[in-house]
């Protein structure tokens, strides 16, 4: 008789996944990765090439610095990545759930403003105009490329920037706009930069931006735009990021540190220790292969000390996101 | 062991009676064995899932829907133009997602309709058996392709395509997704409309020929009207799979909320957008959490309420020939 | 004069009969074009290392390892979960209960869900399965939202598989002095048992073409694991083409088609082992 035959085949395997089923897969050694889109490249490749030599088990969502903090903070993931440093709320929330965490700077990024490469008209952009287009008050009022500056076409702008779980949106609205989240809500968002960079790089009218990894990865298909902060002190006239610009300073107002956060209690795991040891031992190498800048030699040293000695707490004293800050300075003092 | 030619007659009558009263019983009496009953039992349990499932789908959207408009009024939701309820400057109105997808939509019907009622005409009035049974099923191969293919057809191809033919055309725009999605629901209005055709009886058609009329006219005046309702009622359920659609419209059709018709511009539909707040996993109980509820329970409410008409229509037209 | 108005007719009847045959002709050519461009840049990327590597960042060495692996568990598992339970309900509504209430309700039902767009069972996954039976974003759950996805289709399938087997053969069943049970179990079923089989193989080929409620209830972007277990996190091909597709490298693109070629030689795999069992097996009756 064939039923009995199939249908016990097909009941056998169930069984057996089911009494394979591990409780979720914690104890088994996933280490779980979730957070920034912007750190993301680092990790996806610190990822691929730790398990060139340790049997590695390692998943990486990408839900936005917000989520992924969420996440990390209800234990869920032992490591997220954050384009801008803890807030007080998240400081809060781990607390509520007993989540330790210990924050690692990894590389500096620097936010990269983009247009089509067919866009000719514009040369460089101030941080008024960023202002003028991206806060909140701008919402269905500014849409034409004409009310930006005059003399720009009379044309619809297309704006396409990260989604309010990205750290990426937080560290750009409070550098440009002056306060955190406070941003106009019509435009194309999404925590993923791959999006953005597919809807910039086949629309003459677009606007954007990003963290750099993802203008190098795609400089061929995007024209990125000097950013002017009016400050003559750190550079004078537009500055167009570059791993120089940001690693001296001068890429004003729109640089900054990244982070990795690692849970203090997940940390006692031997793979997750291998593998945050393991990323910022290759962090120069691999930091700079994605497009980010990598930290001074010394700064690393620093980092990986705060992670041997399981330092928590954050360097920005949980205010959240400091505008024109260096690690080593950072770092130094603690 | 009784005599067989003896008895033969009485043993008959008694089969007709057990065979009569088997086929009659419905459900295992009370005197059944508990094995029986209790597989009865599983077995209608099984039967039950399915209630137990469309409960499920109204409940989850239902109290999610219900806690959202603890905090945005109803008025917000069905008279604002805006959709940006994660942003300072708060806005919930569906309208945007709404016409984002009617846009879509509107564009695949366009696209769909006249191949899909054309083709229908074909294989019912014209096409020979053999031809029917080899095209029939190749058109609906078509609804069988996973639609993130379409979704990669509609990004990689059509989009440069009708780039290089409109000048202006964004990158993500709805002309590209709803196009490629008209193609993918084809097959709908194909397969029901050729059905309601065939359903017309011959008798009809040769009583037009009878009175002189030529065959495009007869296709024209007298059958497919005769069909009218089954074939609204295979538009409606196109329509209804155009609305439903997520992977087409979340990688060609953008991520913009906005109130447009427009369809050279990024727009977001109600699928899309649920698509998207669900990738970055929002913790339960977040106004973020709740707002993709609230659209899938108006995606629910649009989609239930299309199949609806179109059963009845089908009905209708099913008893009336 | 109608010499001349029949001749024009005939040639606008000829007309019209060549759109319709172009109405029916162009979609499947444009389709065919598309799919050939799809195997043509797949043909760049697919290869062993392809079917056998993870994901990587460079799209040279990324592969479909774990989705493909994903994929399959994920089928085995909603064929699992949605055969026995599809079938048990066509049952239920074929032998037990072919008219009432309970029954016309059921049907209902059935015909309703069939038509719910595949996100709102994201949402039901993501609400039921995820967030209030805990068990989170594994395997099983994915499983089971697709299972109740296609359970509509395979009650269908089945109950037609079960309407072809003949009242007499049941009558004679009874008449033999069997219970309903015994008589479904070793009469109705095995003779039922081949579109049984075919409908649900179709089922579970749908069920692994699905992307939206897969994404809603479980999607990773980067997945270095072979799932090992129901409440393991997992990936899929539909969700792995995805990622691709939305990187904005070109290189990444060639992995997407090469994807999407794995995904439509599974399920058409699929598609010819139901369709060759229900061939088989209706030499074999009668």
């Amino acid at each position: 008789m064939r039923i009995p035959t199939i249908l016990t085949c097909l009941m056998t395997i169930a069984f057996l996944l089911a009494a394979s089923c591990g409780g979720g897969g914690q104890e088994g050694g996933i280490i779980r990765i979730d957070g920034s889109s912007t750190v993301f490249p680092i990790t996806e490749a610190v990822a691929e090439e730790f398990q060139k030599e340790n049997p590695a088990r390692v998943t990486i969502g990408v839900s936005g610095t917000g989520g992924g903090f969420k996440k990390f903070c209800s234990g869920e993931t032992a490591i997220t990545g954050a384009s801008r440093p803890i807030k007080p709320t998240e400081i809060e929330l781990c607390g509520g759930h007993g989540v330790d965490y210990i924050e690692l700077p990894v590389a500096y990024d620097g936010i990269a403003v983009v247009v089509h490469p067919d866009n000719d008209w514009v040369d460089h952009l101030t941080v008024e105009e960023l202002k003028v287009l991206w806060q909140p008050e701008a919402q269905t009022k500014v849409v034409r490329w004409s009310q930006v500056r005059q003399g720009w076409p009379d044309e619809e702008i297309h704006l396409f920037g990260p989604g309010v779980d990205s750290g990426t949106f937080d560290y750009f609205t409070k550098a440009i706009v002056g306060e955190e989240h406070a941003s106009r809500g019509d435009f194309t968002s999404s925590e993923d930069d791959n999006v953005l960079v597919q809807g910039i790089s086949t629309d003459g009218l677009a606007l954007g931006f990003f963290g750099y990894a993802y203008y190098a990865e795609n400089s061929g298909k995007l024209r990125l735009m000097p950013v002017d902060d009016g400050d003559e002190g750190n550079g004078a006239g537009p500055i167009a990021a570059s791993p120089t610009t940001v690693a001296d300073g001068t890429y004003q107002p729109l640089s900054r540190p990244i982070f990795i956060y690692v849970d203090k209690g997940a940390a006692e795991r031997a793979e997750v220790q291998a593998f945050v040891d393991f990323y910022l031992r290759n962090a120069t190498v691999l930091v700079e292969e994605v497009g980010y800048i990598a930290l001074p030699k010394r700064a690393y040293d620093l980092v990986s000390e705060r992670f041997t000695n399981r330092v928590t707490g954050s360097l920005f004293a949980g205010s959240g996101s400091k505008v024109g800050v260096t690690v080593e300075d950072l770092l130094g003092g603690t | 062991m009784a005599e067989p030619r003896s008895t033969a007659k009485g043993t008959a009558a008694e089969a007709v009676a057990l065979i009569s009263n088997a086929a009659r019983a419905r459900t295992n009496g009370p005197s059944a064995p508990l094995r029986e009953r209790l597989i009865e039992v599983g077995l209608r349990g099984c039967g039950l899932l399915s209630i137990f499932t469309t409960a499920s789908i109204i409940l989850v959207l239902a109290i999610e829907t219900f806690a959202f408009f603890r905090e945005v009024t109803l008025a917000q939701f069905l008279f604002d133009t805006q959709w940006t309820p994660l942003f300072v400057d708060k806005h919930f109105g569906i309208w945007p997602l709404v016409s984002g997808t009617v846009l879509t939509t509107g564009i695949a019907i366009l696209v769909a309709l006249p191949f899909g009622l054309l083709a229908a005409i074909y294989l019912s009035e014209f096409a020979g058996q053999g031809v029917r049974r080899l095209l029939k099923p190749a058109l609906e191969m078509l609804a069988g392709i996973p639609t993130i293919v379409y979704g990669y057809f509609a990004l990689v191809f059509m989009t440069p395509i009708l780039q290089a033919v409109i000048p202006g055309l964004a990158g993500f725009n709805s002309l590209s997704a709803g196009m490629i999605m008209g193609i993918m629901v084809i097959p709908m209005i194909s397969s029901l409309a050729e059905d309601a055709l065939y359903a017309v009886p011959n008798s009809v058609r040769e009583g037009a020929y009878a009175l002189g009329a030529t065959r495009l006219s007869t296709i024209f005046r007298v059958v497919v009207p005769a069909a009218v309702s089954g074939i609204a009622a295979s538009v409606i359920l196109a329509v209804s799979r155009a609305i439903g659609e997520t992977m087409i419209v979340a990688i060609a059709a953008g991520q913009q909320p906005r109130l447009t018709l427009d369809p050279r511009v990024p727009v977001e539909t109600m699928t899309a957008y649920i698509v998207q707040v669900s990738m970055g996993d929002t913790p339960t109980g977040t106004l973020e959490y709740r707002s993709i509820f609230v659209v899938g329970a108006t995606l629910f409410v649009m989609t239930f309420t299309m199949n609806f008409v179109s059963q009845r229509l089908t009905r209708r037209y099913r008893s009336a020939v | 004069m109608k010499q001349i108005g029949r001749r024009r007719g005939v040639v606008i009847e000829r007309l019209f009969v060549a759109l319709c045959l172009g109405a029916v002709i162009v979609p499947l050519g444009l389709v065919l074009v598309l799919l050939g461009n799809v195997l043509s840049d797949a043909a760049q990327r697919l290869d062993w290392a392809f079917l056998t590597s993870f994901p990587s960042r460079k799209a040279a060495l990324a592969g479909v390892y774990p989705a493909f692996v994903g994929t399959l568990y994920l089928g085995f598992i909603t064929a699992g979960l949605a055969l026995p339970l599809g079938v048990g309900a066509a049952i239920y509504l074929e032998e037990y209960e072919r008219r009432g209430r309970l029954a016309n309700l059921i049907e209902l039902n059935i015909a309703n869900l069939a038509g719910v767009p595949s996100v709102i069972y994201g949402l039901l996954g993501l609400g039921l399965f995820v967030r209030v039976a805990g068990m989170g974003r594994s395997l099983l759950s994915g499983a089971a939202t697709l299972a109740l996805l296609v359970l509509p289709i395979v009650i269908m399938a089945s109950r037609e598989a079960l309407r072809t087997v003949p009242l007499s053969l049941r009558e004679g069943s009874y008449a033999l002095g069997a219970t309903r049970w015994q008589t479904i179990r070793q009469v109705v079923l095995p003779m039922a048992l081949p579109g049984i089989l075919t409908g649900s193989i179709l089922a579970v080929s749908r069920a692994v073409g699905e992307t939206a409620p897969l994404i809603i209830v479980g999607a990773l972007t980067y997945v270095t694991l072979l799932p090992d277990g129901l409440g393991s996190p997992f990936t899929a091909l539909p969700i792995q083409i995805f990622n691709w597709v939305s990187r904005p490298q070109a290189e990444f693109l060639l992995n997407a088609a090469a994807g999407i070629v794995v995904l439509l030689g599974t399920m058409l795999a699929l598609n010819t082992t139901a369709i060759l069992l229900r061939n088989r097996y209706q030499k074999r009756t009668y």
